[in-house]
């Protein structure tokens, strides 16, 4: 039987993806994280790098249509994916209705969980565009805001499940 | 931090992974990676090769009906078990134990079959996989062999699969009509590591009599174990609250807990007790 390619540890592997609908090669390290290859190689520092541990939840991509935490995954393991980024959500100077409603019920204080609450925030939309607080706080439970600022975060992602159903939202 | 490096090899089938398993010192089985990366981050396991398991042909994300059980894949996710329907209705156990790891992204990408080979004694799923008796599909360069669940789980982080074996899937043994399942996990937060996890499956049989029950308890010993003496009590008694409790204060004999920053051992036995009373009511309100 013939093997695939022996690699060894300290060859570079090439990997195809595709990063907010364009294609992209790069050629990375096995060891190499997906984050690190998104903002170091691909420049797109959207993304944000937070506990580096699995937690926060800051560096949340989706993935194959699911999110995950970028930081827990191998940028080899991202060989053919389809990823969304935070660059991904607004069209040209238009922001996505959930970018809007964190801008309009300041669901950020320091901003730094932010790109990953998006994330998640679509994630669970697209399953459930109608989600009780009870849901919503569930959706984002890999998501951690160390200001704290959940109430607005809540609020915000009612507020874009709204604008996303195409219910009128009075301020 | 970034891993140790490593060989990383994407196989197109799993006879070639069980053969780069074979022909390659130290290597791992990646699959989802939830608990492989976090470790490897952490520089507690630097393995010199990792075998990607899901990039082969062989698809090993399902759940189907077999001949007297359930066959799951060893690459189902945690959340597909949780939303999965015929999980729900057959073994809520199942999508307790998966709703629970934990959070949304890791359960996404983490597989059943990586939590059990991982094997941690605090894992959620090997818990529950106990108390239903699973048995484990494993295949390696002479073919597949099936693991009873009893002979799986050898001590923390350890499985009986050997270097060049590689688990394909879990098959879940139905429980006659009339049974209920459930899995309750104790921990401070909301996807954190069990403290105590217990696990319990209950038959029902004329006049509300306990014709089958079993306790699992996870992080309570270097396994999940069974909870034997709690199911011998229980079991041909009735099924009200004077018995669940009784049969519930004896559900820590069996077990032998560590002390950590989370609790205490004492602790533990103490929650072993509340917990296996919770579960067995819970599996016993499901039960039709």
């Amino acid at each position: 039987m013939k093997l695939a390619k022996l690699t060894q540890k300290d060859d570079l592997v090439q990997i195809r993806c595709k990063v907010n609908g364009d294609a992209y090669t790069g050629t990375v390290e096995p060891r190499t994280l997906l984050v690190y290859f998104l903002r170091d190689v691909l420049n797109l520092t959207g993304t944000h790098v937070g506990c580096d541990t699995g937690h926060c939840g800051a560096c949340t991509v989706i993935m194959d249509g699911k999110t995950v935490k970028s930081c827990m995954v191998l940028a080899v393991q991202a060989e053919g994916a389809s990823i969304l980024t935070v660059e991904g959500l607004a069209k040209g100077e238009n922001l996505h209705p959930i970018q809007e409603a964190f801008w309009e019920n300041h669901g950020l204080q320091c901003g730094y969980c932010t790109p990953g609450m998006l994330m998640s925030s679509l994630f669970l939309l697209q399953r459930n565009p109608n989600p009780t607080d009870e849901e919503i706080r569930r959706g984002i439970d890999g998501n951690l805001c160390r200001c704290t600022g959940y109430v607005n975060i809540v609020k915000s992602i009612k507020a874009a499940a709204k604008k996303m159903r195409g219910v009128e939202v009075t301020a | 931090m970034t891993p140790k490096k490593f060989a990383y090899f994407a196989p197109a089938s799993l006879k070639e992974a069980i053969q780069l398993l074979r022909v390659n010192e130290d290597a791992k089985v990646l699959a989802g990676g939830q608990s492989l990366i976090a470790l490897m981050k952490l520089r507690l396991a630097a393995p010199a090769a990792l075998v990607d398991i899901t990039k082969t042909g062989d698809l090993l994300s399902y759940i189907r009906e077999g001949k007297g059980h359930l066959e799951v894949g060893a690459l189902t996710t945690h959340d597909t078990l949780e939303r999965s329907k015929i999980i729900n209705k057959k073994f809520p156990i199942l999508s307790d134990a998966a709703s629970k790891i934990g959070d949304q992204q890791i359960r996404n990408r983490g597989t059943i079959g990586g939590s059990c080979c991982h094997a941690d004694p605090a894992a959620d799923l090997p818990t529950a996989l106990t108390a239903l008796e699973s048995e484990f599909v494993v295949r390696g360069v002479k073919g597949k062999r099936v693991i009873p669940q009893s002979k799986f789980f050898v001590d923390t982080f350890t499985t009986s699969i050997a270097k060049d074996e590689i688990l394909t899937e879990i098959q879940i043994p139905h429980t006659p009509p009339k049974s209920g399942s459930a899995y309750i996990k104790h921990s401070r937060r909301e996807g954190d590591f069990a403290i105590v996890g217990v696990g319990a499956v209950v038959t029902v049989g004329p006049k509300k009599v306990c014709r089958d029950v079993r306790v699992s308890l996870g992080a309570v010993a270097s396994t999940p174990i069974r909870a034997k003496s709690a199911e011998r009590h229980l079991k041909g008694k009735t099924l009200d609250e004077g018995n669940i409790a009784e049969a519930a204060e004896r559900a820590n004999e069996e077990a032998d807990p560590p002390s950590d920053m989370h609790g205490s051992r004492q602790y533990r036995l103490d929650m072993i007790k509340v917990f296996a009373r919770r579960a067995l009511n819970l599996a016993l309100s499901r039960a039709r």
